[in-house]
């Protein structure tokens, strides 16, 4: 284990255990606060209750991330393609992102009902921004004396397109998958929250309506080590792909 | 043969060559000496059409062109190799990207391999090999484009002085061995001497041949051979001049 780890892994237990001592101390009603003991215990005995949730709002996750990269790809490509396009196209995508998602949340619901397909939409409209924008960043950045190279051996552009200027760009569509996919359970969890019948968001919408407190912590934390396998899974399939940085 | 005649690039108004000719004979070794940043890369891509020209006519083998981008084979002085390919894959891209027969090409650039040292390197990666093996590399590479006319951008100068010496004994091979009619710019008097049948001096912007030497010596040369001392001598007498007719 390396030094920051270290420090990291020191400065979480400090945080957890301030937590701890402080509920503890000052009695804290559970309702209000849990302390990490009780969240933790929470987690692993209710494991029963939120694992299909989770796994509801997994499959809302990945579906949107499958989603998203099934439309950004082909988007980024095709503006990078044509410039035209990329012009045209750029003033619409920066304006999606200046729509505040949880005021387009309630209309989703209305739009695409209560069941996964809203939320889907959701995590989708969130992730699909980072990634296409990387990854036409990653084929623009392409060496100009490498694209001379391929022209002057003749190479027609979707020949190019997978002999250079998708490997070129790998890394940033990775950089872009990346924090698609960190952001992906905000998405999935706020179109819970307005309208569900199941999944984490439901759960915690209902536990804090019942004032089970340590319900909805535990329903974070599944949350959050959700987001962190996907992060993990994205850095270990980046690390199989991309073998020629070192 | 290549025949250029009136060539033109301006820049903002500015000439980077104007009037420029060129010819070239088939099978001929002709470099173009002059210094760093005088217009000669523009010259390149000018030619090869990476750029388009301002004015002038390219006449390849009778026939006029607007550039000769899909006739040249191109050798830069940076490798250019894919760091996601290994060293047979990068070789054989000329091959890919045209759709030519692949157990075909991959035989030749075994052969190849072989004639210029990498043989049981193949499936190295780049980053694995010396710079002097990934220029060998790219020699490859530029023979795989499979034409005639060879247009070679500084191909030596980022490598150390005791590789270059190496690899101009294999530059040569692409006339002696290939046929090869080859159009070389570089800044270095040495490797014009040891390659060239003409050298021409190029002044700074913009860019003009202000002389002409032609080296009637039989390659492989020797460095201290006498008529190729008194051509150096006269080169380096007429840069020190500031290379001005």
């Amino acid at each position: 284990m390396n030094r920051s780890t270290l420090s990291a892994a020191a400065l979480i237990c400090l945080l957890l255990g301030g937590w701890e001592g402080a509920v503890r101390i000052w009695k804290i009603p559970i309702f209000i606060l849990p302390p990490p003991s009780r969240i933790l215990e929470t987690a692993v005995i209710s494991a029963p209750v939120i694992l299909p949730h989770a796994a509801v709002t997994g499959a809302e996750i990945c579906l949107g991330i499958l989603l998203a990269m099934a439309t950004a790809v082909p988007l980024a490509i095709a503006m990078f393609a044509k410039p035209v396009l990329e012009k045209a196209l750029s003033p619409f995508l920066v304006a999606s992102q200046a729509i505040p998602v949880f005021a387009l949340a309630p209309l989703l619901v209305i739009w695409l009902g209560y069941g996964i397909a809203s939320k889907v939409f959701m995590a989708w409209i969130i992730i699909f921004f980072p990634i296409t924008v990387s990854l036409l960043q990653g084929l623009k950045s392409c060496d100009p004396e490498y694209r001379t190279l391929f022209t002057l051996m003749g190479s027609p552009f979707f020949k190019t397109l997978g002999l250079l200027y998708w490997p070129w760009a790998l890394p940033q569509f990775f950089a872009g998958l990346r924090v698609g996919v960190s952001v992906a359970t905000i998405g999935a969890v706020i179109g819970e929250w307005v309208g569900a019948q199941q999944g984490l968001g439901f759960l915690m919408i209902q536990s804090n309506a019942r004032l089970q407190t340590p319900l909805v912590f535990a329903a974070i934390l599944w949350l959050t080590a959700m987001g962190l396998i996907l992060w993990t899974l994205v850095g270990m399939l980046e690390k199989k792909i991309i073998t020629w940085k070192s | 043969m290549l025949q250029v005649t009136d060539l033109a690039k301006y820049y903002d108004g500015q000439p980077v060559f104007s009037g420029f000719d060129l010819h070239l004979p088939a099978g001929r070794f002709q470099v173009l000496l002059g210094p760093s940043g005088c217009g000669k890369t523009t010259l390149f891509n000018t030619l090869t059409g990476v750029t388009p020209k301002d004015a002038g006519d390219i006449v390849w083998q009778g026939e006029t062109m607007s550039h000769l981008g899909n006739l040249c084979a191109y050798m830069h002085q940076k490798d250019l190799l894919l760091p996601w390919f290994s060293l047979m894959d990068n070789a054989l891209l000329p091959a890919r990207t045209r759709g030519l027969d692949m157990a075909a090409a991959r035989e030749r650039t075994t052969q190849l391999f072989f004639r210029l040292g990498l043989a049981g390197f193949e499936s190295h990666r780049p980053h694995q090999v010396s710079g002097g093996m990934r220029q060998r590399c790219a020699l490859v590479r530029t023979l795989m484009f499979d034409r005639d006319l060879t247009l070679l951008d500084e191909p030596l100068s980022a490598l150390d002085a005791i590789t270059r010496q190496r690899l101009q004994h294999l530059l040569l091979l692409l006339q002696t061995e290939f046929s090869k009619t080859i159009l070389m710019i570089t800044h270095d008097v040495d490797e014009a001497l040891l390659l060239a049948d003409d050298i021409f001096l190029l002044s700074p912007l913009p860019m003009a041949v202000t002389r002409c030497f032609s080296l009637a010596l039989p390659k492989p040369r020797a460095f201290d051979d006498p008529l190729l001392l008194h051509t150096k001598a006269e080169i380096l007498g007429h840069l020190e001049k500031g290379g001005v007719s």
